[in-house]
């Protein structure tokens, strides 16, 4: 366990927890809302503004943790964030460019002339696809420990395409949530379907993570740790089969229990993420620099800290008023 | 050669990314407070013609919002793709201000922005009017950290070096930098005259094409009354901002000014063409003494020249010339033709207040007053906060170079070892992008105003069943 006697022990670990529950959250709220974008073209035009609706108050502030975590990046860890973006230097690009079409898109689609909404309409699904693959790709080339070889790029293609599909997943499970009739029936099939690719990509990094290095095969699969770390695959794993029978008998009778298939899924992202960030630990870039090692100035990080305790709660506190206040089936938005 | 191209376009493609950024910041950064306007005045009054402006520009918030947000986004990538030199060195620095950005600014604005843009019939009137209030707030203190980092890479203070990283030993000093002050100011009253423009520019549009709604007469009347009061303001603010300059960048006023030599009584050079290779200008035509007497209020003050910043072996120390040189002049230009056009409207929309056709009591202007060419002439200057925002701050920034933090670290530290190439074809496609955006963004807004001139803005128009509502709309002639 890291020794916390000084700031200069304690807060790289307090940063780096920071930045790990913004990219967590990030990757389930963010995930929600790309995944309806993913699924788009599979919905007609009356679903479409219907799905665009239980997204609309959300996806702003959802985009902002992405900000906040490479914000924290950027600012506790200087070093790891250009060693990492300028080595992701194209995934990151494509990423930006997806993030930019699916939200200029969303925007535009509503605003512009009839006859252009299909056209911006394929830009979202196309903008939001694009983001799910470049992060997935970023995900698999970092878990490959960011070398670049032919075996590197087929794994963070696979991881690629299990996150979009993933993505795809939880903006399902969202959907059965915020929707009723056949447009929740719809989401029920997509989630079904694309259950299969959460367990293949899940199942893929955890095989991966313990084969690529032997400090995390250690790690795992050491006697006493495996014990206490026993329970974490296999939570994920009842909880998919626990997935897997709900979404066949869903939507149950007066529509109860809507929410419980997008905070199972929500549960299982944040297993794999924890299992991640567990195999990774202490490395911020992998097997190169650790989180001790490429954090900024004590004092800096102090500064920042005392900020982030104040602030960090009453950010939760109104972006959960935000979801209270439109809580319930997705509606039209109206500016008025 | 290939390090050279890669800074090269490199400042190339973090200029593209930034300057398509500010565009919209500049735009809701004071449009949050209009629109706070707009909606304290139908608390007020309870007059529908406040909340019909309230729903047309809320649109066009949005809409700005979305587009600052992802823009953005790209900002806090590019530090670690492009310039992971920036972070290294100042890092502890920049850090903290930019945290506190996101932290304090950029979560109020974003989850405050869902309640206001689809709240107003879902949650009570104060709470409508108070997230409206914390946007405002917030794209508004958003501004204030941002400015304090790029002032302080102006005039950087309260640090000290440790092995070539800076390290913070008096915050007070970093955030109240001595340019900070003005920098803010000048950027806070840039966007609402930004904002004045794009208000009275759009409603004078759907006044030419036929509206003639009580609401584009509010409108109109508030954008050019903001513009009215407002130009004076910056344009005193703009040269306290220029005597900071000469105290703490003296390079970047020699560059403004197109003065090689310093001395005594320096023209305020109108026209030139400077040229860096003979270190001279060539077609001057200025007002004699005019540099001095701004600069100094003395006929024979002393201004700096671009001569003293060159080191020993010939390498200059101070900006490219004629960039910062025009840039300036772009902004001065488009300020003038702001007051001209400003004072003028409220001038004949005042002389001519009896023309109002409703005849009420008590208006003090009326929008049948405009001349013909004058109304012509607010339409494309909707766009013009832009012309000058964009040139000022190439004017300053520009002006810092060649360093990154001024005295400190030079531009080409920082840089990344991506290849050239990549960077060529990012940066195209960035470019592609933007454009096609940008012109995105103007046609929707003219079309957001040729919607509203015909009455289909109503309420009856939800944004999400908007297609089926406008195909039934739609004119036969379009």
């Amino acid at each position: 366990m890291p020794d916390f006697s000084t700031p200069a022990d304690w807060l790289p670990w307090a940063f780096a927890s920071l930045m790990g529950l913004s990219i967590l959250v990030y990757v389930v709220l963010d995930g929600f809302d790309l995944g309806v974008g993913i699924l788009f073209p599979l919905a007609d035009p009356e679903e479409q503004d219907r799905m665009i609706g239980s997204i609309g108050p959300f996806w702003d502030a959802n985009e902002t943790w992405l900000v906040l975590a490479v914000g924290l990046l950027l600012v506790a860890f200087p070093t790891a964030h250009g060693m990492i973006l300028s080595t992701l230097y194209l995934p990151v690009f494509a990423m930006l460019i997806g993030l930019i079409l699916r939200g200029v898109a969303f925007e535009f689609r509503a605003k512009a002339r009839s006859r252009h909404k299909v056209r911006w309409n394929r830009l979202f699904f196309a903008g939001s696809l694009i983001t799910a693959l470049a992060q997935g790709f970023m995900l698999g080339l970092y878990i490959m420990g960011l070398e670049k070889t032919v075996e590197t790029y087929l794994f963070a293609t696979l991881t690629a395409l299990c996150l979009a599909a993933g993505y795809g997943f939880i903006g399902a499970t969202w959907l059965v949530h915020k929707t009723t009739r056949h447009l929740q029936i719809k989401a029920l099939q997509w989630a079904r379907r694309s259950l299969w690719a959460v367990i293949a990509g899940v199942g893929a990094v955890s095989m991966a993570t313990p084969l690529v290095s032997d400090r995390i095969f250690g790690k795992w699969f050491s006697f006493p740790e495996i014990l206490w770390l026993a329970p974490l695959p296999a939570v994920s794993g009842a909880l998919i089969a626990a997935l897997w029978i709900m979404l066949r008998r869903m939507p149950f009778a007066g529509d109860r229990w809507n929410w419980l298939p997008f905070a199972t899924a929500s549960v299982i992202f944040a297993a794999a993420y924890l299992g991640l960030a567990y195999s990774f630990y202490p490395y911020v870039v992998p097997e190169r620099l650790t989180i001790y090692e490429a954090a900024a100035a004590p004092e800096s990080l102090m500064i920042i800290l005392v900020g982030a305790c104040f602030v960090v709660p009453v950010i939760i506190a109104y972006s959960i008023l935000a979801y209270v206040i439109f809580r319930g089936k997705a509606t039209e938005l109206r500016y008025y | 050669m290939e390090a050279l191209d890669t800074l090269l376009l490199s400042r190339i493609q973090f200029a593209a990314n930034i300057s398509f950024h500010i565009l919209f910041p500049t735009i809701t950064i004071a449009l949050g407070w209009v629109l706070l306007f707009f909606r304290l005045r139908f608390a007020r009054t309870r007059d529908e013609k406040w909340m019909a402006a309230y729903r047309f520009w809320v649109k066009i918030f949005a809409l700005s919002f979305a587009m600052g947000v992802v823009s953005g986004i790209t900002m806090s990538f590019q530090f670690g793709t492009n310039w992971p030199g920036f972070m290294e060195t100042v890092g502890n620095i920049a850090g903290p201000l930019l945290a506190y950005e996101v932290l304090t600014a950029f979560f109020l604005e974003a989850a405050f922005v869902g309640i206001m843009l689809f709240g107003f019939s879902r949650v009570p009137a104060w709470l409508h009017i108070t997230a409206t209030a914390l946007v405002a707030f917030g794209t508004t203190l958003s501004t204030f950290w941002i400015i304090v980092l790029n002032s302080w890479m102006h005039t950087p203070q309260g640090f000290e070096m440790i092995d070539g990283v800076a390290h913070a030993t008096d915050w007070w000093a970093i955030v109240f930098n001595p340019s900070m002050p003005y920098r803010f100011a000048h950027m806070v009253l840039a966007s609402f005259l930004t904002v004045a423009f794009l208000v009275a520019g759009v409603s004078a549009f759907r006044w030419i094409i036929g509206d003639r709604s009580r609401e584009v007469r509010a409108m109109l009347k508030t954008g050019v009354s903001i513009a009215a009061l407002l130009i004076p303001v910056q344009i005193f603010m703009g040269d306290m901002h220029g005597l900071n300059t000469l105290e703490y960048q003296p390079q970047k006023v020699a560059a403004i000014e197109g003065n090689w030599e310093t001395g005594p009584n320096v023209p305020l050079l109108l026209f030139a063409l400077p040229d860096e290779a003979a270190r001279e200008n060539r077609f001057e035509l200025g007002i004699p003494n005019g540099a001095s007497m701004i600069l100094t209020h003395h006929a024979d003050g002393i201004v700096p020249g671009l001569n003293d910043f060159v080191a020993a072996d010939g390498t200059p120390l101070h900006p490219p010339v004629a960039p910062v040189f025009w840039s300036f002049r772009v902004m001065v230009g488009t300020g003038l033709a702001m007051l001209a056009l400003s004072w003028g409207a409220v001038f004949f929309m005042w002389r001519r207040r009896h023309l109002h056709d409703g005849r009420i009591p008590g208006h003090r202007m009326a929008v049948e007053g405009l001349p013909k060419p004058l109304l012509w002439a607010l339409v494309p200057m909707a766009f013009s906060g832009w012309v000058a925002t964009l040139a000022g701050w190439y004017t300053t920034e520009i002006g810092r170079q060649p360093w990154l933090v001024s005295g400190v670290m030079t531009t080409d530290m920082a840089v990344a070892d991506v290849p050239a190439p990549m960077v060529a074809g990012t940066l195209a496609i960035y470019l592609a992008i933007y454009a096609a955006l940008l012109i995105a963004y103007v046609g929707v807004i003219a079309y957001l105003a040729r919607k509203a001139a015909r009455g289909d803005d109503a309420p009856g128009n939800s944004m999400t069943h908007s297609g089926k509502a406008q195909v039934v709309a739609l004119n036969p002639a379009e």
